[in-house]
């Protein structure tokens, strides 16, 4: 029997909505400490380039602190491959590459300074495409790179495969093949990344005021690069103007303050410009990905072949693993007898790519459901009815691994399609009626992704204390990390269910490495699954001690306690005590301890195996997107004009919380579908520009429907799954087949700007004249 | 040889001392011609709620109100806000600390995310309410014409926000609308 919930469902807003709403709410860029420096960085002009460096007019300039370069400093190599130095040394690789910074006793002093600084640069010739960077007489991109793989410029590798290839090629009554590109995005994060770092000159040890969403690894990577013990140095989280994975990998210019504070001994913070915004932070992975995919004659998938070649740029991040996701969806997402899967992420002169909400997973989902478009049309079959029998369903183990102990795909399409169906019906679409100016046309999509964290690192965990005052107040202090999605509240909501102590009655620590247990971080979509359990499992521990001096003081023998308005009561109400009170009692009366209790939680996820095997995490999320557009085919401008959404979320938590993610990853897959591209040449980015990257604005919405999907899985907080990325993945991929069918063209690249579409148009045309 | 002053920013040329309301309190300040209202706010006077995403007018971030309108305060120059009468977020809030109506709107309605856009977001929608409130009712019939979806779609097109999808933040408006102007059902 499901308990009766009074407060986990409901739409409550989030905890500090009013802090945030009020202007008070304190920002990375906000933050202003005692003789605080300002630091700013001279990144290179050209992305390849030999350098030297003259600092003798910046130093004489009054107000500037310090200078240093790479000469100054004793720090290792940052990123998971420790190819990447903070500060580079006679040469530069990319556009973004840091050569010198300095600190100053203001903002318009430390940029005078960079500008003072004289760089001679003797320029090389920049390879920027990775085809070219896999050539034979290809110079070295990256010297760090290690020279693990068949290629100097290769930065990492990813091979998978299930199922007899061979054998379902043959079974296969269609076999297609295309290859389809997929652009940089930027996250543009409205609030500018920034950190403010405070050497104590006595004891040399170092706070950092910084927007990480892994603050545990992150202390470590500092440690690492700054070559101290990790618990000399304290990282506090102001909030966070956005995230979306941006914050997920360690950065040069976080380093690079924390050097300048503990050479000048006072407190530096760095706040990146827009231009540097986004010229310097990492971007989603560009790459080109070739399917071939086939289906048998009653319109079942049977097997995908797999080759990506992902534009690594000149360093790595993180978002080089990006592969394991990718492959989760060309193995298992719909079912698929066989699958063989290559990626390889190569090393070129271009901006370093890193991670992006969904984490390869919209890029994937493109390829896939276009193909799968594509495969409805050969075989002559309804796009809605070959993504419903090719379904995942419950109880499945993928060809990889994956155990669906709950799957909601199959009703998220069927939800879709109905929803949409009237719609497509009449879309005015298609191949055979190209008549008019304006043409309609839906398309479809799904996603898998994984729901219940992701075991990467070596605990996917997370810990929690929970505590009550003498008072009757919650006090949470969880390992997560809040980076806006409002997963604070959601802790809120559980303790207050758990515990009968009002929402406002309850708080929640999670800002500080000194305090908070540890955590892996906020990604893969996993806070709300892996704390809320956290949470849950420290409470469980918590209320037993609680109901044992309960059951002492009310005298009611072993009777069943509930835990209801601040109240400890016999299941009856017949006899109960004020929570409070029961938590004074325990203090100062036998047994004379405290009201805390003291969690760790670790899904009950698999490591992978070398050949990317296993059930890597708690439970796996899907949704279906049908995506409704109109184009005009004289500018070829995209229209949306429908968005149905279903999700399997397991359970809802918060509903308005929910909403909002799902909004604002729609919104964004918009922009993926239709507008953004962080545009390079040669090495350069010619649009580090709100006016030339465009993000979607207020007029740029259409009605988004959404219906969540409830399956109840058993290892989530209430059987919830993650839902922060999924929103987002499908949304371009289902434009993309709308535009198609609306067209009847084929879209292989994204984003679908006006000049595609027409180019297509014009296509289309001339093969229609010709035949 | 430019003469370098102590903080080592450029030579004073025509500074200017300024003097305007700023949430209600007289403010006297010398600014420098090229001294933008932003800074003037978050840099001189603390007034820290504004915030700085682009320094370059396209994002809305920084919006505050110049005698009743909208205007982005990184563009705005200090010097032409003299004499005027400017209102940001911090000058929004109650009295007693309370939430203003619009801010109020934009929580209940769970319209804040990240909250970077917020304070913009809440003085553009100020701005809107107001203006609304400037148009009389119909005198024959009492009724008001309120904006439509797409209108304030429109209207807060100057605001970027990369979290909410715009949905919960435009139910704000049009329900604070409805409540305050709206006809009797
Ligand atoms: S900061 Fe003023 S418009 Fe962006
Ligand atoms: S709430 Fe984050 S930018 Fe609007």
């Amino acid at each position: 029997m499901k308990k009766q919930l009074d407060i986990i469902g409901k739409g409550i807003p989030k905890q500090d909505a009013g802090l945030r709403a009020s202007g008070r709410a304190v920002y990375g860029q906000d933050i202003v400490l005692p003789g605080m420096l300002y630091g700013a960085i001279l990144r290179t002009e050209y992305p390849s380039a030999a350098f030297s460096l003259d600092l003798t007019d910046a130093l004489t300039l009054p107000g500037v602190a310090c200078i240093i370069t790479a000469d100054d400093v004793d720090v290792n190599r940052i990123s998971y491959k420790r190819d990447h130095p903070v500060l580079k040394q006679g040469e530069v690789c990319c556009i973004r590459d840091e050569i010198a910074a300095v600190a100053a006793e203001t903002r318009e002093i430390a940029e005078e300074a960079v500008r003072r600084i004289k760089v001679r640069y003797e320029i090389r010739k920049p390879c920027c495409d990775p085809f070219d960077a896999l050539q034979e007489d290809a110079p070295t991109i990256n010297r760090f790179a290690g020279g693990k793989f068949s290629h100097k410029n290769i930065a990492e590798t990813f091979h998978y495969a299930h199922g007899d290839l061979e054998a379902e090629r043959a079974r296969s009554k269609i076999v297609l093949s295309r290859r389809f590109s997929l652009p940089r995005m930027t996250h543009a994060c409205l609030g500018p990344s920034s950190i403010t770092a405070d050497c104590d000159i006595v004891s040399r040890k170092l706070t950092l005021y910084s927007s990480t969403q892994v603050p545990f690894l992150y202390q470590r990577d500092m440690a690492h690069a700054l070559k101290m013990p990790p618990s000399d140095i304290r990282i506090i989280q102001p909030i966070i103007g956005g995230g979306f994975g941006s914050k997920l990998d360690m950065y040069p210019f976080e380093v690079i303050c924390a050097l300048l504070s503990m050479r000048t001994g006072r407190p530096v913070q760095i706040v990146y410009s827009r231009k540097e915004e986004f010229i310097a932070s990492p971007t989603r992975q560009p790459m080109i990905i070739d399917l071939t995919a086939g289906v048998d004659a009653e319109g079942k998938f049977t097997f995908r072949e797999v080759d990506i070649v992902k534009d690594n740029g000149a360093y790595t991040s993180w978002g080089a693993t990006t592969p394991f996701v990718i492959m989760q969806a060309f193995s298992s997402l719909y079912k698929v007898r066989a699958c063989r899967f290559d990626a390889k992420a190569v090393y070129t002169n271009n901006v370093f790519a890193g991670s992006f909400r969904g984490y390869g997973n919209p890029q994937a989902t493109f390829a896939l459901e276009r193909m799968i478009d594509l495969l409805a049309a050969a075989i002559g079959m309804d796009q809605a009815e070959i993504r419903r029998i090719n379904a995942n369903e419950p109880g499945e183990i993928t060809g990889q691994g994956l155990h669906y102990e709950t799957c909601g795909h199959g009703e998220c399409l069927d939800v879709v399609i109905r929803q949409s169906e009237r719609v497509r019906n009449t879309a005015n679409g298609g191949a055979s009626r190209l008549q008019g100016r304006y043409r309609s046309g839906v398309g479809f999509a799904s996603m898998l992704h994984v729901g219940g964290g992701a075991k990467i690192y070596r605990s996917d965990g997370c810990g929690t204390t929970v505590r009550i005052d003498p008072y009757g107040h919650c006090t949470i202090i969880t390992g997560s990390t809040e980076i806006g999605q409002g997963s604070e509240t959601v802790l809120a909501m559980i303790a207050s269910e758990e515990l009968g102590i009002a929402p406002d009655r309850i708080s929640v620590i999670n800002s500080d490495t000194d305090v908070k247990p540890w955590d892996v971080g906020v990604h893969a979509s996993r806070t709300s699954f892996v704390a809320g359990n956290s949470l849950l499992g420290a409470i469980a521990i918590l209320r037993k001690k609680l109901e044992s001096k309960a059951r002492q003081l009310l005298q009611c023998g072993d009777a069943e306690l509930a835990f209801r308005n601040g109240l400890i009561e016999t299941e009856d109400g017949a006899a109960h005590v004020a929570l409070d009170k029961v938590v004074r009692e325990m203090h100062f009366g036998e047994p004379n301890e405290l009201a805390v209790a003291n969690f760790f939680y670790e899904p009950p996820s698999q490591f992978q195996d070398t050949g990317f095997k296993g059930n890597v995490s708690g439970s796996y999320a899907f949704a279906a997107q049908a995506i409704e557009v109109e184009v005009d085919c004289c500018t070829g401008n995209v229209k949306v004009k429908n968005v149905w959404v279903a999700q399997d979320v397991g359970k809802v938590l918060n509903q308005m919380l929910l909403e909002g993610q799902i909004h604002g990853g729609v919104l964004q897959g918009i922009g993926y579908a239709l507008y953004e591209e962080l545009l390079m040449d040669g090495g350069y980015i010619i649009n580090p520009n709100f006016h030339n990257y465009k993000l979607p604005t207020a007029s740029d919405v259409p009605p988004i429907h959404f219906h969540p999907v409830e399956t109840y899985d058993r290892h989530g907080p209430y059987g919830a799954k993650g839902v922060g990325e999924a929103p987002l993945i499908p949304t371009a991929a289902a434009i993309a087949n709308a535009v198609s069918n609306a067209l009847g063209v084929e879209i292989s690249s994204l984003p679908v700007t006006p000049e595609k579409v027409l180019r297509a148009l014009e296509e289309k045309n001339h093969k229609m004249h010709l035949a | 040889m430019t003469p370098s002053t102590e903080s080592g920013s450029p030579p004073i040329i025509n500074e200017r001392t300024i003097v305007c309301q700023i949430n209600g309190r007289t403010v006297t300040q010398p600014v420098q011609p090229l001294t933008s209202l932003l800074e003037l706010l978050r840099d001189r006077l603390g007034l820290r709620g504004t915030k700085s995403a682009c320094n370059e007018g396209e994002c809305g971030a920084c919006t505050v109100l110049v005698d009743y309108v909208a205007v982005n305060a990184c563009l705005f120059l200090a010097v032409n806000a003299h004499g005027s009468n400017i209102l940001t977020i911090e000058g929004m809030l109650q009295p007693g600390g309370g939430l203003d109506e619009v801010q109020r709107a934009l929580v209940e309605h769970g319209a804040v995310q990240c909250g970077f856009c917020t304070s913009g977001m809440a003085m553009r929608i100020r701005a809107l309410v107001n203006e609304q409130g400037a148009h009389p009712a119909d005198p024959a019939s009492g009724m008001r014409v309120l904006p439509s979806r797409a209108d304030i779609q429109k209207q807060l097109e100057g605001n970027l926000c990369r979290c909410t999808g715009y949905i919960k933040i435009v139910d704000a408006v049009e329900a604070l609308l409805q409540k305050k102007y709206g006809n009797p059902a």
